[in-house]
């Protein structure tokens, strides 16, 4: 039985305990060379395991139980190239978030890497897994590292209170995805997702498959932020240390739409049969309504690390109409879009975290420029508000390209529209940053500190004392992540493979006979995607175009309301206020939509599905 | 939203919410009529293929390990995180909790409730052990073990001085448990790969059913869980005391 | 009847949901998710459940088909875990929190908004 799959998660945990147990002998410089090197470890162990996997899904039951006539005994990692690739992905972002940490703090124990290496070990798990149980174990896992990451700067109110509100929605995510992992066992009497899948899909879906349908379904959009369940996610990643953003932004947003991927199509797919219409349709509507609101509340926030939060909530909702397509074309589209566009946010990240330990603010008012002397940082962010603008050819645009053709043949072709618009709205948002920061342009704003928020400018984090000089371990981050962002696009016949890898993802009856019935899954089956075409360079065109006019805009009147008429003026503002009240930062607020939107999602898929 | 409006929204979807619930519990099988297959094959298998008459431990060591290894490590997650939470910051100092004149004054404890507690400590570490070690033949193992370990840590503080709770469990003491614990169920595992094939396949020799040392890996599992839960208990009621009791603001002695 | 332990369970979420909601100390918040978990406790320990059975112990006795199910006791147990270490870290935040504003009402910490 290959081994890769279970060291892939004992290495990262073995180094983390090491740590705690040698925490008041472990030196900085050891510490930080020794989560480096455990990260690179995982990276490899990675890549190894996807080269491994596009010859046949690589299996490991752990104890070595192995099913016993059709019934799993144990737990198993299910390995097939989409889940490594997710592992390769986020064992790169780890790498280059400890390198960016090397220099970032000055006064930390071992706890800081300890949480990051056993973060690592569980977003590895999470991918690779193949039981139902160890998804919510490692999902856990997941959430209360970061948790704890997040609250990492003390010395604000700010990280404890985005603490508190990511804490408290995402525990009640996690409990309502136990309570549908519960329904599923009455059902089913078992925990392993291949087995799951294979009885549920014998029979019609009813009242429990509809209720723990919903129940995982909401819990894994929490994680993903999709409104309206999206609330902490701009308070948690608002607070959270650089190098701590650029992982949840980055990874765990994204593993939540692929958790959600992976329980639709190993688990339900066979028992929602016949549902894909109104399935598509409501996922479709949620995705759209994240993806404006995300791209419009970005477009309003002066707080740097706040606006690239709303930027991943609108791209979350991208993402999931992606997804939403329901077949593996559509799938591919959006696992490109997500490394590339991950990758992108992380650099921004990292160009945000440059300005704070520089100037000890990010805030976009108060760094009106005095970004000029720090060239590279600028041409990266530059680059990535085009980026997320999906510049053409490069990786977002790819991915954007592959899922907007997807959509096309489900008969969902306006949805170009709103990938135009969100990618323009936040893109152009991120290029006005940058115009004014870097280059100093655009009307100053004397209007005072930022009314919304207390937190723009982060006095007395734990940061380096030498501020003059940008240490390179934070800037071969950035372009090193921006390079990866950008180059997933050209890589050659890179959509044919990773659609590929998608139709084994979607195939829950080859899936079933390789983890059940032992039957070997042999190579990856040929597929040819279609590329870009001339439609989708217009639409990229577009989008690029209404960024830069965006952010000309907002530019040169100060903002973009005043180059309104005045009566549209009035009307914007009162909806926008509307709007930012809604996200009040208090969690009682917060917990009360995430029980409407269950409610609403539930009603829709008893409805429709029931 | 105000509060009002707030509970009146909720107050509708939460019947909402109930409404869902109960619409899905419905398909439900009757309660006391459990008929899955994996519980029951796993109570008729346990011991021929494990020695261990412990259902539930077998779950938890052997069966569904990794879920062991996943959760022993989100309570390390934890303790590692209260630790971040509550350190000492600049601007802080430390002082010691029967120090009157920060006006915090620290009662001690009574000759009877430090007789009795003291009394107890004993017997608590006693039981704990027995808990931890004799997981895999009787209800118990490593987690319920582990915590009556650290309250008998507990027991220690509340019978007598926060500074005796410093010296019979200092801050390492407990770190090394916890990683020592965390490294050792890992170990365990890695093992099972290095000498059986498999992550935590179980490959010590399985004994005969009720004998102390039977059923292969599963009382070492139950250990490493029981000095990690232990030493990561303690620790956080270590750090929350010191947080509350000890840390005190540079910024004069008029603090609260 | 055999309805009963299911709707405690659904009722006990909605309930601790509630006090979540309208929570006006931040302890009470804490505990009351706590409450929340401990729906998925009765859920899950009430779907196992055999009537007339026994526990999933045979260091007494011989095995028996009538022994309760051991695998929903064994998700609790991880489930209960997970419960503590997240009241824990959440209880270590409202410590930090009392400290700095000196207020522990939850609808008085919105430094974050808009």
């Amino acid at each position: 039985m290959n081994a890769l799959p279970a060291l892939a998660v004992a290495v990262p945990l073995l180094a983390a305990a090491g740590l705690v147990a040698a925490s008041t002998v472990a030196g900085r410089r050891f510490t930080d060379v020794w989560s480096g090197a455990a990260a690179v470890v995982v990276t490899a162990l990675g890549v190894a395991l996807l080269l491994k996997a596009r010859d046949g899904t690589v299996l490991h039951w752990f104890g070595g139980w192995r099913p016993h006539r059709g019934i799993a005994l144990g737990v198993d990692f299910a390995v097939d190239p989409f889940s490594a690739g997710l592992a390769v992905f986020i064992g790169f972002l780890f790498v280059v978030a400890f390198a960016f940490s090397w220099r970032y703090f000055t006064v930390v124990g071992p706890l800081f890497h300890t949480l990051m290496l056993v973060f690592l070990a569980a977003a590895v798990g999470f991918s690779l897994t193949g039981d139902l149980f160890n998804l919510f174990v490692f999902f856990e896992l997941l959430s209360v590292t970061s948790y704890a990451l997040t609250a990492y700067d003390l010395q604000e109110e700010g990280p404890l209170q985005g603490t508190l509100n990511f804490a408290v929605t995402n525990s009640i995510g996690g409990f309502f995805v136990l309570t549908g992992i519960a329904l599923l066992y009455a059902r089913t009497g078992a925990l392993n997702m291949a087995q799951i899948g294979q009885t549920l899909a014998g029979h019609a879906a009813d009242s429990l498959v509809v209720g723990a349908f919903t129940l995982i379904v909401v819990g894994f959009l929490v994680k993903a932020a999709i409104v309206p369940f999206h609330f902490w996610l701009a308070d948690a990643y608002a607070v959270a240390p650089t190098p701590v953003c650029l992982l949840l932004s980055a990874a765990m947003s994204e593993l939540g739409l692929f958790a959600l991927a992976r329980v639709y199509w190993t688990v339900f797919s066979g028992a929602l049969d016949g549902a894909d219409e109104a399935l598509r349709a409501i996922l479709v509507g949620a995705g759209v309504i994240t993806a404006l609101l995300g791209a419009v509340m970005c477009f309003v926030q002066r707080h740097l690390k706040r606006m690239l939060a709303f930027a991943t909530i609108s791209h979350a909702g991208l993402f999931l109409c992606g997804i939403a397509m329901l077949d593996p074309v559509g799938l591919g589209g959006t696992a490109i879009y997500v490394v590339a566009d991950g990758s992108v946010k992380a650099a921004l990240f990292v160009c945000v975290g440059i300005l704070g330990h520089r100037f000890a603010s990010v805030d976009e008012h108060t760094l009106h420029g005095r970004g000029r002397d720090l060239p590279i940082s600028g041409t990266l962010m530059a680059l990535g508000g085009l980026a997320l603008a999906s510049l053409p050819p490069f990786g977002p645009f790819l991915g954007k390209a592959l899922i907007e053709g997807s959509a096309k043949a489900h008969g969902y072709g306006w949805l170009a529209a709103v990938f135009v618009l969100a990618s323009a709205i936040t893109g152009g948002a991120v290029l006005r940053a940058a115009g004014r920061i870097y280059r100093g342009w655009g009307v100053r704003d004397d209007h005072g500190p930022d009314p919304y928020s207390v937190v723009g400018d982060e006095a007395d984090l734990e940061l380096d004392a030498s501020r003059d000089v940008v240490p390179r371990t934070m800037t071969i981050p950035a372009v090193v992540l921006m390079i990866a962002g950008l180059g997933v696009g050209l890589v050659p016949g890179l959509p044919d493979r990773v659609q590929a890898a998608a139709m084994r993802f979607a195939d829950r009856p080859g899936y079933v006979a390789t983890v059940l019935g032992g039957r070997p899954s042999g190579p990856l089956p040929a597929a040819a995607a279609k590329g870009p075409e001339a439609l989708d360079w217009l639409f990229g065109s577009l989008s690029i175009a209404g960024a830069i006019a965006l952010a000309a805009l907002a530019l040169t009147h100060g903002r973009i309301r005043a180059a309104l008429a005045p009566r549209l003026e009035r009307r914007a503002s009162a909806a926008l206020t509307s709007l930012r009240a809604l996200h009040s930062g208090r969690v009682g607020d917060y917990v009360t939509w995430l029980v409407v939107g269950a409610v609403t999602l539930g009603g829709l898929f008893a409805v429709t599905i029931g | 939203m105000s509060a009002s409006t707030r509970r009146t929204v909720f107050l509708i979807a939460g019947a909402g919410l109930l409404a869902l619930l109960l619409y899905s519990y419905a398909g439900l099988p009757d309660f006391g009529h459990y008929r899955g297959p994996y519980g029951d094959i796993l109570n008729r298998v346990s011991i021929p293929e494990r020695q261990a008459t412990a259902v539930v431990s077998a779950v938890n060591f052997d069966y569904r390990a990794i879920d062991t290894l996943g959760e022993e490590f989100i309570l390390l997650a934890a303790v590692v995180g209260v630790a971040t939470l509550l350190r000492r910051l600049g601007g802080e100092h430390e002082e010691e909790p029967d120090d009157e004149t920060t006006g915090r004054h620290v009662p001690s404890a009574s000759v009877a409730t430090g007789v009795a507690g003291l009394g107890v400590v004993g017997p608590t570490v006693l039981i704990g052990l027995y808990v931890v070690v004799h997981g895999h033949q009787t209800p118990g193992g490593g987690f319920q073990g582990g915590v009556i370990l650290a309250t008998a840590l507990l027991l220690v503080y509340l019978a007598d001085h926060y500074s005796t709770l410093r010296r019979v469990g200092p801050m390492w003491l407990n770190e090394l448990a916890e990683g020592l614990g965390g490294a050792g169920l890992t170990l365990i595992g890695i093992s099972g790969l290095v000498f059986g094939g498999a992550f935590f396949e179980n490959v010590l020799p399985l004994g005969s059913m009720g004998k102390l040392l039977s059923a292969g890996t599963i009382p070492l599992a139950s250990c490493a869980v029981g000095l990690a839960v232990s030493g990561g208990f303690a620790l956080m009621v270590s750090e929350f005391l010191q947080q509350t009791l000890v840390v005190r603001s540079d910024k004069g002695s008029q603090q609260k | 009847m055999s309805f009963l332990p299911f709707a405690v369970a659904a009722w006990v979420l909605v309930v601790g949901l509630y006090g979540i909601v309208t929570s006006r100390h931040l302890v009470h918040l804490i505990i009351c998710l706590s409450v929340v978990q401990s729906s998925t406790y009765v859920l899950l320990l009430a779907i196992g459940y055999k009537s007339g059975g026994s526990a999933p112990v045979f260091a007494d006795q011989p095995p028996s088909p009538r022994a309760v199910d051991p695998i929903v006791q064994a998700l609790t147990l991880t489930d209960v875990v997970v419960g503590t270490t997240v009241t824990a870290l959440l209880l270590a935040v409202a410590v930090q929190l009392n400290k700095r504003h000196g207020s522990l009402d939850p609808d008085d910490l919105h430094p974050l908004r808009g």
